[in-house]
């Protein structure tokens, strides 16, 4: 009797918790609200299952606790009703699976028209590198990587020219146009992580992965690093700021491209064999 | 030995069939029984001491040992639960604690927990000790490997634990143990700590073999007369499943443990890349960090119903016993145990939706692991359907197991959350997924557990667990438990990532600080309790009440052994031999509210029984 109550006390107290709870997802900053909308529907047919399984449970703990004058009944099988219970559940799993793989499709196909973004990532941080007049990144590799070429840039590789360089853990996007993340890694797994976003996509070493997503607020955003990645997980953080088209474009010129910075490193570097002469 | 077993009534019985051949109003060949086509096992009996209770052939005894070792390390992970949480509800307090030792609790509370613990004390422990016992066995085929068995598993818990005394501590890669991080400096324990973990799970897997194959053979080989495949107990065919898992998907962590070895002590380069480590280009190059994802998850998805499966079988018993009504739909029961199982080594890459792998593979992973779905949604169907019209005990027992389908409904539905694909990705690799595995696969089978320890302690020790002291500890552990992880998924919608050290000021994750106060003084309360079952155990042991042979009145064989507890070789003079499924609960028109499975058809000729 008490069990009952009790249990019955804890699906209520769920359900409560749920409804009342200041814990909830953060307001979104993306396109993808339909992975928030396949969540609503996930709780409610997934919820309403829960609390209907539960429910008939405390049911029975009260209707049907033991009477040493009463028996059970001897019904080995109800073929019928396997059946029903089977297909119906088939079902409620197939209503939820659809929305899922619909917006998995767009997930994986990538707008034409999305800006690339090259996010390098290492233990522990990030930098981030944007096409220049071209449009394209130029190609990298892990062994190119110098105080010059912090993004290993391949020097042959005429794309790689104009490509801007952010060497800083914030980037600027641009509200309203979609972005296509390509994640690098120089040495461990590690995930460029924007709740407000709800995108992500580890970062591979050795590989280059892609996920994108069209930022639609205007404001400051944290990056976290959401695939383990050594002692210094919690702490490699970054950061987004979106803004407006106008502001965007103010702040994209006023950053130095590949070519800007090889010549900042040979003057460098002159004059530094100037000052070794002397 | 030979005319021993041909020498009964049920091998006359057939001769008389043989005989006339016709059927009369009662058919006296009903309770005919094919007679047995391999002589008796011939069991070496213990000499000494160190026979009997530490190198022991013993099923029983081995699974005692094996449940022993396995709630050793149980203890260990729970210890350094203990740890995490108190660095993450009051930080203030763990000053002692550095992000190095974090995450070596974590990883190692991990790894414990679902190898160590969980695996060996549903296979290692209940496998061993009832799979002979319930199909009727005097042992398992192979004693001497089921010896060998354990203490490999020993040596494996002894190597795993020696890695917490060896320079630069325990691995603290994660559970996952995921490279390149796992071998290079950055995380904690990348020396002796992985190299130690690494060999000790080689151990384990080897150890895991010995057992597995006498697990499978025994129940294939060496049931009784009349113990055909579709009158096995649940808690047979989930242990029977959860092997052939094992034996499956087991090697394959035994040769990413090996390719790993290698990776770090020779160079060599399966699963490293090109590499820049402090400014320099490491000897690697070529390999794939995803390769081993793959390799890790397609042991890691089975291991989870390796731990699921024995769980759903002993708590299809158990509510059946306990409601004293036949299991609802054994036949489909059965079906959807093999059937999740098969399907378990299709879903892996779920684990991987945002891993970098190709993202086509998201389609058809999220289909099978939706698919799983349903055989798991009509295992809960039909607990709930065995409780109706029930006659429900609601004993210590029973509270377990309603404890075990509340988490285990919870969890379940939370796994369709990440299972489907999209859904995933902002929820993949935040506390909602600790939420979600923690309530489905451990919390859920350790309902199960605790549910089992109290129902067979009777048989084990002869003695009868103390009921109220047994409730104390069922609402702790359920309340607490329960109000650790149901909230916790709240956090993961905000955002919050798994394996921080620290939150630093977030703003919105902020809030979650009380939460994490909150939950951390749950955990504590919640594994204090579990001492009530030692304090129980121990006290029961010394003052407890005699059990009765059978006190819950069940009718499988574990039950009818000629000693309480049973001796080794288990049924003394003659094997038993079965003539029906071990759920006739209930049966109209029969005297008592159970039928044992040894009861023959004739005894049992005047009521309403359906045919096994």
């Amino acid at each position: 009797m008490h069990a009952g109550i009790i249990f019955l006390l804890v699906i209520v107290g769920s359900v409560l918790f749920h409804i009342f709870t200041p814990w909830y997802w953060t307001d979104i900053a993306s396109n993808w609200g339909g992975m928030d909308s396949t969540i609503t529907l996930t709780f409610w047919v997934g919820g309403g299952v829960f609390v209907a399984v539960c429910l008939f449970m405390v049911y029975c703990v009260f209707r049907y606790s033991h009477k040493e004058d009463r028996r059970a009944e001897y019904k080995p099988e109800d073929k019928k009703l396997e059946k029903i219970l089977t297909w119906a559940t088939t079902l409620g799993v197939a209503a939820l699976l659809a929305p899922g793989l619909i917006i998995w499709n767009q997930y994986v196909n990538v707008p034409k028209n999305a800006l690339e973004v090259d996010v390098m990532a290492w233990q522990w941080g990030w930098q981030y590198r944007l096409p220049g007049a071209d449009g394209k990144l130029g190609t990298t590799q892990v062994r190119n990587i110098a105080d010059n070429n912090p993004f290993g840039i391949n020097p042959d590789d005429p794309f790689g020219k104009d490509d801007i360089m952010i060497e800083s853990d914030v980037i600027n996007l641009e509200n309203n146009r979609p972005v296509k993340i390509l994640l690098r890694s120089v040495d461990v797994l590690h995930n460029w992580y924007v709740p407000q976003f709800r995108s992500k996509m580890d970062a591979v070493p050795g590989t280059v992965t892609f996920y994108w997503f069209e930022p639609n607020k205007v404001g400051e955003y944290e990056v976290l690093c959401a695939e383990y990645c050594g002692v210094g997980h919690y702490a490699m953080r970054g950061g987004v700021e979106v803004q407006d088209k106008a502001d965007y474009e103010v702040w994209l010129s006023e950053q130095e491209t590949f070519q800007q910075l090889s010549a900042r490193y040979e003057k460098l570097n002159l004059d530094g064999n100037k000052l070794a002469k002397k | 030995m030979s005319e021993e077993y041909d020498n009964n009534k049920s091998y006359q019985a057939q001769s008389s069939e043989v005989l006339d051949g016709s059927a009369g109003s009662i058919n006296p060949d009903m309770d005919y029984v094919r007679p047995a086509e391999i002589p008796e096992q011939d069991l070496y009996h213990a000499h000494s001491f160190i026979e009997k209770w530490i190198f022991c052939q013993d099923a029983k005894v081995i699974g005692v040992q094996y449940f022993l070792t396995a709630v050793f390390t149980g203890i260990v992970g729970l210890i350094l639960s203990w740890l995490m949480r108190l660095q993450l509800g009051f930080p203030e307090l763990a000053g002692f604690m550095t992000a190095e030792h974090y995450y070596q609790f974590v990883t190692m509370h991990g790894m414990i927990m679902v190898v160590y613990f969980l695996t060996a004390l549903f296979l290692g422990g209940f496998g061993n000790y009832l799979i002979p016992l319930m199909v009727g066995a005097r042992d398992m085929v192979f004693p001497y490997v089921n010896m060998l068995s354990f203490w490999m598993f020993f040596v494996a818990v002894a190597v795993l634990m020696a890695s917490f005394f060896v320079p630069g501590g325990p691995t603290g890669a994660g559970w996952t143990l995921y490279p390149p991080q796992t071998i290079l400096e950055g995380t904690p324990g990348s020396g002796m700590g992985i190299l130690l973990m690494l060999i000790s799970l080689s151990l384990f897997v080897i150890g895991f073999t010995m057992g597995g194959l006498n697990y499978m053979i025994t129940i294939l080989q060496a049931r009784t007369r009349g113990m055909t495949l579709m009158r096995m107990p649940l808690t047979v065919w989930g242990i029977f499943t959860a092997t052939v898992l094992a034996m499956l998907a087991f090697p394959a962590l035994l040769v990413s443990a090996i390719m790993m070895t290698l990776d770090k002590v020779l160079q060599t380069s399966f699963f490293m890349p090109t590499i820049l480590k402090a400014g320099e280009v490491l000897e690697y190059g070529g390999g794939s960090p995803i390769l081993f994802q793959h390799l890790f998850w397609f042991f890691g998805h089975p291991e989870v119903y390796i731990v699921a499966l024995p769980a759903f079988g002993i708590v299809s018993d158990l509510i059946s016993v306990h409601a004293r009504k036949n299991i609802f739909g054994y036949r489909m029961m059965v079906w959807a145990i093999v059937g999740i199982g098969g399907l378990s080594f299709f879903v892996w890459a779920h684990h991987m939706y945002v891993s970098g792998m190709n993202p086509w593979f998201g389609f058809f992973f999220a289909t099978t692991t939706l698919i799983i779905a349903v055989p798991t949604a009509m295992k809960v169907y039909n607990w709930i359907l065995t409780l109706w019209r029930g006659n429900i005990r609601i004993n210590t027992v029973m509270l377990w197991c309603l404890g075990f389908i509340v988490t285990f409904v919870n969890g379940g539905i939370t796994g369709i959350f990440l299972g489907n694909v999209s859904v995933d990705v902002p929820l993949s690799d935040t506390y909602f997924v600790i939420a979600h595995f923690h309530m489905v696969m451990g919390i859920a089978p350790l309902m199960v557990i605790m549910g089992a320890v109290y129902h067979w302690f009777p048989l084990v020790a002869g003695k009868m667990l103390h009921e109220g002291l047994g409730k104390w500890h069922f609402w702790i552990t359920f309340l607490g438990a329960y109000s650790i992880y149901f909230p916790m998924h709240y956090l993961g919608f905000i955002g919050v990532p798994r394996r921080y050290f620290e939150m630093y000021d977030s703003p919105y994750m902020t809030s979650a600080v009380g939460m994490n106060e909150f939950i951390s003084i749950a955990a504590f309360i919640v594994g204090a309790a579990q001492f009530i079952l030692v304090f129980n155990i121990i006290k029961t042991l010394k003052t407890g009440k005699k059990a009765e042979q059978n006190p819950w009145k069940a009718n499988s064989l574990e039950w009818y052994t000629s000693t309480v507890p049973p001796e080794h070789g288990n049924f003394g003079e003659r094997l038993p031999v079965v003539h029906r499924w071990p759920y006739d609960f209930s049966v109209p028109g029969a005297k008592d509210d159970f039928i044992p499975q040894t009861t023959a058809p004739s005894e049992v000729a005047n009521t309403e029984v359906e045919k096994t």
